[in-house]
């Protein structure tokens, strides 16, 4: 056993190595504010990302689209898991562009499960051109696509702060302490308040920042709770076959005059 | 295969066997006399072959729902994490697949590097393993391409740019690649067929790999050559497919690690931004296994001798068997060599880093410094080291002990108990 640990101990070395490489960049220290999916049993929230949704099409649904998520995705295990018949009034609130149908024509119907999340704005161009020539990001994807991931999102709701003196900004950018050169476009989305909660909780700035980035967050992983389930049991099944093999090794090798 | 005659017991299989000897190639396999001191180092060629098949078998379900378009890649992708049934797995288990292939190679080819795996009688291994080390950076390149993300866009155009170095035919064979005059849907669709292709090659490579591998059979902890069969070999089947099995499975523990519980990690947060040729990342960085030869290209100040630096990095690496000339193959008994070992590592770790650092400042004096050691390493120490190194008495053989101090002196002292 003792000849295995060293290759074991540098496969390590070499491990953290890679980890501290992918670690490297950071600057400024992001707020963590604690998610109740990070770890081996992480899970989401059902209320948070019910709450999540609710800021997410009352707010954030005014620029950013969707584009990858479908209405019944709100419905499915591991989600919001609103009921099928909420997904669907949730989905019929929206006006859907569909056809042609058999005239030729196009025509617009209420949404359905299966259709995709309705984006704000017909086209990239146009959405960077209602936006002061800043495109607002998709948000499907959004959580991994940024670096520091779910806490970063959150900084950055969080982060809006006066400038310091000196600094002078153009009109329409503000001061932000998390985004990449301080600059960033988007007016602070979540003052407290502005959304009023279905379930009672007090919409406070970060309450609601919280819950919307919960919701986004499942949003890029919608089977990260399935995969933390399925991940477990595979590494505790590997574990107690390794162990077996391991016995079954000793005791083949003992027929030899030789160690392992 | 001259190991001794064999027959199959039954008729049929004897029938069979006289036409097609696959019998005779499987009872080989299973008594080829293995080294039985071989350590956890060795059981790396195992892994391997179950790394690429496992990219050959997701690969191919991912192909089932991919789409090579620039349009629609980025949203296939999407699709595949979504809505394909354990979609997530396959390209988790692919991608991290990829990143755990290259871990494995590394270890690998270093093992190599330590044991002298690579000299007489075997340079042909080693030499058909660059192969399919520098085909598997090409596949990974490629592959890394195929979601259409800002990191897959950009690495393909840095990557791809670097040929335009070449002197007067430089652009035409840019283009060439690239089928127009930037990366483009056309370059995705070649990847994506390119990226297909290569594996099979690799596979292969591999059978020859092994096929050379089993003329001379495995070198081993010690470097000495053993006769075969003998009481220092042990037949591949049980003994060695279950401490493969049993190493296999720690590998595989790491492995779930990634894809279950950090599955993006290893990749870059901008690779889940669709491309847009608009928009430059702020600074382009391949994945983590390329970084050392990204370092190489980028420490050289002129394009075309960064290109070449970058590719005779790895050349060095091919002929390395008459690189180095000392006799003795195991750096157990070569206390210098072992020493200038541990240095390449360090060298080596160190290019990564600096690879994945904007090249400026300090940052590029470092790469430099270990760019020009790393081929000090292979182009003057080796040489040097393989004319003036005292090296330590070896043994005659895995059971007979040398007398006076070998590092190795308590395993021979337990094989002399028994």
């Amino acid at each position: 056993m003792k000849i295995f640990f060293k290759p074991f101990l540098i496969l390590m070395i070499f491990l953290s190595y890679s980890f501290s490489l992918s670690a490297a960049e950071q600057s400024q220290k992001l707020l963590e504010p604690g998610w109740s999916f990070k770890g081996f049993f992480g899970k989401f929230d059902r209320a948070q990302l019910q709450r999540g949704y609710q800021v997410y099409t009352e707010v954030c649904a005014a620029c950013h689209s969707m584009k990858y998520l479908s209405y019944r995705n709100l419905s499915q295990p591991g989600g919001p898991e609103f009921s099928e018949q909420q997904a669907k009034i949730i989905a019929s609130q929206f006006e859907v562009t569909d056809g042609p149908n058999s005239d030729g024509e196009m025509f617009t119907r209420p949404g359905r499960l299966s259709d995709k999340f309705v984006g704000p704005y017909p086209n990239e161009q146009a959405a960077t051109a209602a936006n002061g020539g800043a495109y607002p990001p998709d948000m499907s994807v959004l959580v991994k696509a940024r670096k520091g991931g779910a806490d970063y999102i959150y900084s950055v709701l969080m982060g809006y702060e006066d400038p310091p003196s000196g600094m002078i900004l153009d009109d329409g950018v503000y001061y932000n302490k998390y985004m990449p050169g301080n600059k960033i476009k988007m007016s602070q989305p979540l003052m407290s308040g502005a959304v009023e909660y279905i379930d009672g909780t007090v919409s406070s700035e970060e309450q609601m920042s919280k819950d919307v980035v919960a919701f986004l967050a499942w949003a890029a992983e919608p089977h990260l709770e399935a995969r933390h389930k399925i991940g477990f049991r595979a590494i505790v099944y590997l574990l107690i076959i390794t162990i077996l093999v391991y016995f079954s090794m000793k005791k083949i090798w003992s027929r030899i005059e030789s160690k392992v | 295969m001259s190991d001794h005659e064999y027959t199959p017991k039954s008729k049929l299989g004897k029938w069979f066997n006289d036409r097609l000897p696959l019998l005779t190639l499987s009872n080989h396999l299973q008594e080829y006399p293995t080294p039985k001191n071989l350590n956890y180092w060795w059981t790396f060629g195992g892994i391997l072959t179950f790394c690429l098949i496992t990219q050959i078998v997701t690969g191919l379900i991912l192909a089932m729902h991919y789409v090579a378009s620039a349009d629609l890649a980025f949203g296939s992708v999407e699709h595949i994490m979504r809505d394909v049934n354990y979609g997530w797995l396959m390209r988790y288990v692919h991608a991290n697949g990829a990143s755990m292939f290259f871990l494995a190679v590394y270890i690998h080819i270093f093992r190599s590097l330590y044991y002298g795996s690579y000299k007489s009688p075997r340079e042909v291994i080693w030499i058909i393993g660059m192969i399919i080390y520098f085909l598997m950076m090409a596949t990974a390149f490629m592959g890394y391409v195929l979601p259409w993300g800002q990191m897959s866009f950009w690495g393909a155009t840095v990557i791809t740019n670097l040929f335009s170095a070449i002197p007067i035919v430089g652009e035409s064979v840019t283009n060439w690649l690239w089928g127009g005059y930037a990366v483009d849907n056309p370059t995705l669709t070649r990847f994506y067929s390119l990226h297909y292709l290569f594996p099979f090659l690799i596979f292969g490579l591999v059978i020859l790999h092994i096929w050379a591998l089993h003329i001379p059979g495995n070198n081993n902890p010690i470097g000495i050559d053993i006769k075969k069969p003998s009481k220092d070999t042990v037949p591949f089947h049980p003994y060695i497919v279950i401490k493969d099995l049993f190493a296999l499975l720690i590998f595989l523990i790491v492995f779930a690690f990634f894809v279950f519980y950090s599955p993006n990690i290893l990749g870059h947060a901008d690779n889940y931004i669709e491309a847009n040729p608009l928009v430059t990342p702020s600074h382009i960085v391949p994945e983590w296994y390329l970084l050392p030869f990204y370092a190489i290209l980028r420490s050289v100040p002129d394009k075309l001798f960064g290109v070449i630096a970058m590719f005779a990095a790895i050349f060095v690496l091919v002929i390395l068997p008459w690189l180095d000339t000392s006799k003795v193959r195991s750096a157990v008994f070569r206390p210098l060599y072992k020493q200038f070992y541990w240095f390449l590592v360090a060298d080596v770790l160190i290019l990564g880093y600096v690879g994945a650092m904007p090249a400026e400042g300090l940052y590029l004096l470092v790469a430099r410094i270990a760019t020009a050691y790393y081929f000090i390493h292979f182009l003057v120490i080796l040489p040097i080291l393989g004319a003036k190194e005292k090296t330590l008495d070896i043994p005659m053989s895995l059971t007979e002990p040398v007398l006076g101090g070998s590092p190795k002196e308590a395993m021979v002292k337990k094989n002399k108990e028994i």
